[in-house]
């Protein structure tokens, strides 16, 4: 079998991903830079059984999956699968559609109705952008003042992309949220991601513990993994006196902090998981 | 050998690293990109879109 890795700069789970499909018998990886490749539209130029997505950029990552997709080549994860996970309205909806716990989710297209919104959600409240990772430019916003401030200061100085406002109730996390990870099916294993800051992300320096998948975090997790088109994914969850509320679903993820905490082998899954795929 | 082009510290690839790999330099802590087998650049700096 003939496996495409589409990457820009080669992490540490790009890596892991190689060095498995390396020792897989009957498997050829082909490293597919997105920083060189030009896709010739008319033509399929791309002998894969399977392509695995792994840009950093998401805006390269959607590109590219389309165009292999196009070309009826089997991807992990799939267009619609990046398509959803890169907005976290389109997530959100998804989510919701589903009937899947999620916080109460605002969105606004003004200043001024951000305000509103805002205000009508009550504070604290979470305003983040539409596209966005790693915990970037996530804004609590405790109080009306502040609100007007990050809001005044996203006009004037944001890019097109933040004149979308994406506004969440604020989750009290007691100093842990939690990542899941599904592969397929199955949640393969979990981490509490621990912070005395409210941003839990470990990109921002949060520390990974294990945590146990129990069935009701596995339910829920393979639930939210399938209600954005399934695949390879990470669910970021928050624990709540009500039970798991869904955060976010991320669809190229990282891992390298998990493998050790969890005891489970997650690039084996994973690899397990795309030759599966480029099998069918 | 390749070169940190921040700190000038020459160093040997370890065997099996990556086109495209992201490596720390020893002596200064740089990021650095991996381009072949004897070279390296200062890793791409981080993009409004990047991330998982």
């Amino acid at each position: 079998m003939r496996v495409g890795l589409i990457h820009s700069i080669i992490r540490k789970e790009e890596k892991l991903l190689l060095d498995e499909f390396r020792i897989r018998p009957g498997v050829e990886v082909v490293n597919i830079d997105d920083r060189e490749i030009v896709f010739n539209l008319h033509k399929n130029n791309y002998p894969f059984d399977v392509v695995i997505e792994r840009c950093v950029n998401h805006s390269r990552a959607i590109h590219a999956i389309k165009v292999f997709e196009d070309f009826g080549i089997p991807t992990v994860n799939t267009y619609q699968v990046a398509e959803i996970c890169g907005s976290k309205f389109l997530t959100t909806q998804a989510i919701i559609k589903a009937s899947i716990p999620t916080p109460r989710c605002y969105l606004a297209f003004t200043p001024e109705s951000a305000l509103a919104a805002m205000d009508e959600l009550g504070y604290p409240c979470v305003i983040k952008p539409n596209t966005g990772s790693w915990g970037r430019l996530l804004s609590k916003i405790n109080d009306r003042d502040a609100a007007e401030a990050i809001l005044e200061h996203k006009e004037v100085l944001g890019s097109y992309h933040h004149s979308i406002f994406y506004i969440q109730e604020y989750m009290e996390k007691r100093g842990r949220d939690i990542r899941s990870f599904v592969v397929g099916d199955s949640c393969i294993c979990a981490i509490y991601r621990h912070s005395e800051h409210w941003i839990t992300n470990t990109a921002r320096g949060g520390k990974a513990s294990n945590c146990p998948v129990t069935d009701e975090l596995h339910d829920i997790s393979v639930c939210a993994a399938k209600a954005v088109g399934g695949g390879v994914v990470a669910i970021d969850l928050f624990e709540t006196p009500e039970g798991f509320s869904i955060n976010e679903v991320n669809y190229t993820m990282e891992f390298r902090n998990s493998i050790d905490t969890t005891g489970v082998n997650i690039p084996a899954k994973v690899v397990d998981y795309v030759l599966e795929v480029g099998k069918r | 050998m390749a070169e940190c082009p921040v700190c000038g510290a020459a160093f040997n690839l370890a065997e099996g690293t990556e086109k495209g790999e992201i490596i720390i330099c020893g002596d200064c802590g740089s990021e650095l990109e991996v381009t072949g087998k004897d070279s390296v650049q200062e890793a791409p700096q981080e993009e409004e879109d990047w991330g998982e």
